[in-house]
C-alpha cells in the first residue's frame, strides 16, 4: 500500500512537472520567439499588411471592406458588414445599413441551402443591384457577388463580378471604362502557379486606385 | 479538378520523408538533429523530474496520459476563468463563464477544438497562448504518444513495455511539433498572417467610416492548429478569414500541415510492424518458413515506403477519402437549385459561405480533409454546404477512420481491421489473425465496444437534443437541415473533430455540457480500450503463417476493409442521414 502511494505521488509530480515546463515552452517561449522573429525579419507582414496612403491607414490588404458609393467597387454581402461602422448621433455604433454594430465579429449568416431566409436575402440583394446597375441582365450577375463569404471578410470578388460593375462605376466616377478595366486588371491576381485557387480581384486596392484617379485621395 | 488531383499527388510525395522522420522519432532511432534535441530533452526531463528511461505497462501508460491531461485541464481552466487580468490582454476581454470554460477546456485537451466562443471577442492573448496554443501542442502529442504506444504493442518487441509516456510526449513536442511549427509559422507570416501582441486595429475607411481589424499572435496558433490536427481558430470564422488564411499558398500550407502527420503515422505503423517481421526472419535461421518470408523482403516500391501492412491501411483510407472528396466536389459544383430558381447563375457552384480565392474546388478539398483528418479547421462555412456536400464531412466524422487526427484515426482503423479479419475468419472458418497474433474473444469484445461507443455517443446525444426544449432551442435552420445541425455537432464532438454547422446557437448550458461529455468519452474511452487491446495482443505468441492465413498486406484486404467500414456506417447511420442531408437534398432538387 505504502509502495503504491509512493508511486502515485511520483506520478503526480511527473505530471505536474511536465505540464508546467511544456506550458512554459509551448505557451510562452514559442509564441514570443515567433513574434520576435517575425518582427525582425518581416515587420510589415507581422502587422498584417496594412495599407497606408499619405500616412493614413486605410485598411489591410487581406481584409475586405464594405463600400456603398456608386463610384466604388462593391464587395460581396457580409453578415457583419466587414466590421465597418460609423458612430451615430446617439453615440451608438451602426453598420453602414443602419443596423446596430455587433462588435468585432466574423462569419456568415449560416443559412442552410434550403433555408428560405437565404433566397429572400439573395433576392433582395439582386433587386437592389439591378436597380443600381440598370444595364445588367439578371442572369448575368456572377454567383459570388450575391452570396456571402464564409468569413464575412472576403477581400476579393471574381473578375466577372468586377467587370459587371464597371459601367456603373464609370458613370458615377466619370472615369472611362477602359481606365477602370486597367485598374481592375492591375489589381487582379491569377491562380497560384496558374493552377491552384481562383482568379481574384482585390476590392479595396481597386477602390484606392479609383479614389486616386478621381483625385479624392 | 486538375488542381485537386495535383494537390493530392504533392501530398503523396511529401508525406514520405515526414513519415520516415516520424518513424525515427517513434522508434527511438538516431536522426541528424539528435545532438541538439537530446540536450533540450535532457533539460526538460531534469526540470520536470521525469524518469524517461523507465518503461511502462499499457495500464501505467494510459494512467499517466489521463493524469497528465487532467493536470493540464485544471491549469487551463484556471487561466480561462481569470483571463480578464491585464496581462497580455490589450483588448480588455473579460473572464469566461464556467460552462463555456468547461466545454472549451475539454474541447482543447481532447484535440477536438469545438468552439462555442468566438476567439476575437472571447479570449485574451494570454488565454490564446497559455491555454489554446499550449493545448494544441500537448493534446496532439498525447494522441500521437498513445498511438505510438499502441503500435509498439502490436509490433510486439516486448511482452509488457509500451514505452514511457512522458518521454513520448516531450519527444514529439520538441522534435516534431515545435520545429515544424516555427518553419511553417514563419511561412504564414511571410504570406501576411499577423503575428504580434498589439491591440485590434481601427482604421478610417475611404468612405469616412471606421473598420476594426482583428490581430494578435495569429500565425503561431495557426500553424500548430493544423499540424496538431486541432482546428480551433484564433478568429471565429477560422481559416475562412483572410486574417488566418490570406492566400492560396497559406491554404496549401495549412492543408498539408494537417495531412502530413496523420499520414506519417500510418507509415510509422507500417515500418514498425515490418521491423518486427525482419527481426523474426533473422532470428529463425534456416527453415522453409523464413526463406519464404525473406523472399518478401525485396518488396515493391510502395511496400518499402509504407511498409506492407501500412500500405493496405493507407490504401483503404485513401479510397474512402477519394470517394468522399469526389462526392463533395461534385455536389458543390452543382450549385444551389433554390438560388437558381430565383435567377442567380450557379455557374461558379455553390458560393454561399465560400471565399472567392479558394472557390469550390479548394473548399471541397479542405472540407473533406479537415473532417477526414479530424482537424476541424474550416476554410468555408459547413452549414452552408449543399446537402450532399455537407453530408460528406459528417459521414467522415462518423467513420472517424480516414487518416484521423494525431494517430487516433489509425487506431480506429486497426479496430476495423480486427473486425475485418474476424468477419473473413468466420467466412473461411479459421481463427482470425492480425499482424501474426490470434484475435480471440477478449480482443473482439474490446474492439466491438470501441467501435460501438462512437455511434452510441452521436446518436444518443442527438436524440436527447431533438427530444428536449434546450436542445431544440439551438437549431437555427428550418426543416431537415435543423437535424443535420444537431447531428453534425455531436459527430464532430465524438470524433474529436471540432468543426461545426456554425449556425447552431451552441453557447448554452445544455450544448456546452452535452458536447463536453461527448468529446470527453469519445477521446478517453477509445484510447484506453485501444491500449487495452494492444496490451492483450502483446502477451500472445506470434503464430506462424500457413497457407490458410488471411493476408492483410495486400490490395484485396484494403478493399475488404473499405467495405467493412462502409457497411458498418450504413447499418448505424443510414436512417439518421436519410432524415437529415438526404431528405434535404431530395426536397431541394425535386
Amino acid at each position: 500500500m505504502k509502495e503504491s502511494g509512493k508511486n502515485f505521488w511520483h506520478g503526480v509530480r511527473q505530471a505536474v512537472g511536465v505540464t508546467l515546463i511544456l506550458m512554459l515552452i509551448c505557451g510562452v517561449l514559442y509564441p514570443c520567439l515567433m513574434t520576435g522573429l517575425s518582427a525582425m525579419i518581416m515587420p510589415n507582414h507581422a502587422k498584417g499588411d496594412l495599407i497606408t496612403v499619405d500616412g493614413k491607414t486605410l485598411g489591410s490588404e487581406h481584409v475586405g471592406q464594405e463600400f456603398t458609393e456608386d463610384y466604388y467597387m462593391w464587395s460581396r454581402p457580409s453578415a457583419y458588414h466587414y466590421n465597418v461602422y460609423t458612430e451615430g448621433e446617439d453615440g451608438k455604433l451602426y453598420y453602414p445599413d443602419g443596423t446596430e454594430f455587433a462588435g468585432l465579429s466574423s462569419g456568415s449568416d449560416n443559412y442552410g441551402p434550403s433555408n428560405p431566409a437565404l433566397t429572400e436575402r439573395v433576392e433582395a440583394d439582386m433587386e437592389k443591384f439591378l436597380e443600381k446597375n440598370p444595364d445588367v441582365k439578371r442572369e448575368d450577375i456572377p454567383t459570388d457577388l450575391m452570396t456571402a463569404s464564409g468569413s464575412g471578410l472576403d477581400p476579393h470578388i471574381s473578375p466577372e463580378a468586377a467587370e459587371i460593375q464597371i459601367p456603373r462605376i464609370s458613370k458615377a466616377s466619370g472615369l472611362s471604362e477602359a481606365e477602370l478595366r486597367n485598374i481592375v486588371e492591375e489589381n487582379t491576381d491569377g491562380k497560384l502557379l496558374g493552377i491552384f485557387g481562383e482568379e481574384t480581384v482585390n476590392v479595396l486596392e481597386v477602390n484606392i486606385a479609383i479614389a486616386k484617379s478621381m483625385g479624392i485621395l | 479538378m486538375f488542381q485537386i488531383i495535383l494537390t493530392i499527388i504533392i501530398y503523396l510525395i511529401i508525406v514520405i520523408p515526414v513519415g520516415i522522420y516520424v518513424y525515427h522519432i517513434a522508434a527511438g532511432k538516431r536522426t541528424f538533429a539528435d545532438p541538439v534535441f537530446d540536450r533540450v530533452d535532457g533539460v526538460i526531463y531534469k526540470l520536470g523530474g521525469i524518469d524517461a528511461e523507465k518503461g511502462m505497462s499499457w495500464k501505467k501508460y494510459a494512467a499517466s496520459l489521463i493524469g497528465t491531461n487532467a493536470v493540464m485541464m485544471l491549469l487551463g481552466y484556471i487561466v480561462l476563468r481569470i483571463q480578464s487580468i491585464p496581462l497580455l490582454n490589450p483588448n480588455g476581454i473579460g473572464g469566461m463563464e464556467p460552462s463555456l470554460s468547461f466545454n472549451t477546456i475539454i474541447s482543447f485537451m481532447t484535440n477536438t477544438n469545438l468552439q462555442h466562443y468566438s476567439g476575437e471577442s472571447g479570449l485574451s492573448y494570454l488565454s490564446q497562448m497559455l491555454v489554446i496554443i499550449f493545448m494544441m501542442f500537448v493534446s496532439a502529442a498525447s494522441g500521437y504518444a498513445a498511438c505510438i504506444a499502441f503500435i509498439r504493442g502490436l509490433a510486439g518487441k516486448s511482452k509488457d513495455n509500451v514505452g514511457n509516456f512522458y518521454a513520448d510526449l516531450v519527444r514529439i513536442t520538441t522534435r516534431v511539433l515545435i520545429p515544424f511549427s516555427i518553419v511553417g509559422g514563419l511561412l504564414l507570416v511571410w504570406q501576411g498572417v499577423p503575428q504580434n501582441f498589439s491591440e485590434n486595429i481601427v482604421v478610417n475607411t475611404l468612405e469616412g467610416a471606421k473598420q476594426v481589424i482583428a490581430t494578435g499572435p495569429v500565425a503561431a496558433l495557426e500553424i500548430i492548429k493544423h499540424l496538431g490536427t486541432n482546428g480551433g481558430g484564433f478568429i471565429g470564422a477560422n481559416s475562412a478569414t483572410p486574417i488566418e488564411n490570406p492566400t492560396m499558398l497559406t491554404n496549401l500550407i495549412e492543408l498539408y500541415s494537417m495531412m502530413l502527420l496523420p499520414g506519417a503515422c500510418v507509415i510509422t505503423f507500417g515500418k514498425m510492424v515490418r521491423d518486427r517481421k525482419r527481426d523474426t526472419v533473422t532470428n529463425t535461421e534456416g527453415g522453409e518458413q523464413s526463406l519464404v518470408s525473406a523472399k518478401d523482403y525485396h518488396p515493391a516500391l510502395t511496400a518499402s515506403i509504407y511498409g506492407r501492412e501500412g500500405r493496405s491501411i493507407f490504401a483503404a483510407m485513401g479510397i474512402i477519402f477519394i470517394i468522399g472528396l469526389s462526392v463533395c466536389f461534385w455536389a458543390e459544383s452543382q450549385g444551389n437549385p433554390a438560388l437558381a430558381e430565383i435567377g442567380l447563375s450557379q455557374s461558379m457552384g455553390s458560393m454561399e459561405g465560400k471565399e472567392v480565392r479558394f472557390g469550390v474546388a479548394q473548399s471541397a478539398m479542405f472540407t473533406t480533409t479537415t473532417t477526414s483528418f479530424t482537424t476541424g479547421t474550416v476554410n468555408n462555412m459547413h452549414d452552408t454546404l449543399t446537402p450532399l456536400g455537407g453530408m460528406i464531412p459528417m459521414l467522415h466524422m462518423m467513420l472517424n477512420v480516414v487518416f484521423g487526427g494525431k494517430g487516433v484515426g489509425l487506431m480506429n482503423m486497426i479496430m476495423y481491421a480486427i473486425l475485418a479479419v474476424f468477419i473473413c475468419g468466420l467466412m473461411i472458418g479459421r481463427t482470425p489473425e492480425y499482424l501474426g497474433k490470434k484475435i480471440e474473444g477478449r480482443e473482439m469484445k474490446l474492439a466491438a465496444l470501441c467501435i460501438i461507443i462512437h455511434p452510441l455517443l452521436i446518436l444518443t446525444f442527438s436524440a436527447i437534443a431533438v427530444g428536449s426544449q434546450a436542445g431544440l432551442a439551438g437549431i437555427t435552420n428550418p426543416g431537415f437541415h435543423g437535424l443535420s445541425q444537431v447531428l453534425y455537432e455531436y459527430a464532430s464532438s465524438a470524433a474529436n473533430n471540432g468543426s461545426g454547422f456554425e449556425g447552431l446557437a451552441d453557447n448554452t448550458l445544455f450544448w456546452n455540457v452535452t458536447t463536453g461529455l461527448a468529446m470527453f468519452f469519445g477521446r478517453y474511452l477509445s484510447i484506453v480500450i485501444q491500449l487495452a487491446i494492444a496490451g492483450s495482443l502483446m502477451k500472445k505468441r506470434f503464430v506462424n503463417e500457413s497457407s490458410g492465413t488471411l493476408h492483410t498486406d495486400n490490395m484485396s484486404f484494403a478493399v475488404i476493409l473499405v467495405f467493412v467500414v462502409y457497411i458498418f456506417a450504413a447499418l448505424t447511420f443510414f436512417p439518421v442521414l436519410s432524415l437529415g442531408p438526404v431528405a434535404e437534398h431530395l426536397t431541394l432538387w425535386s
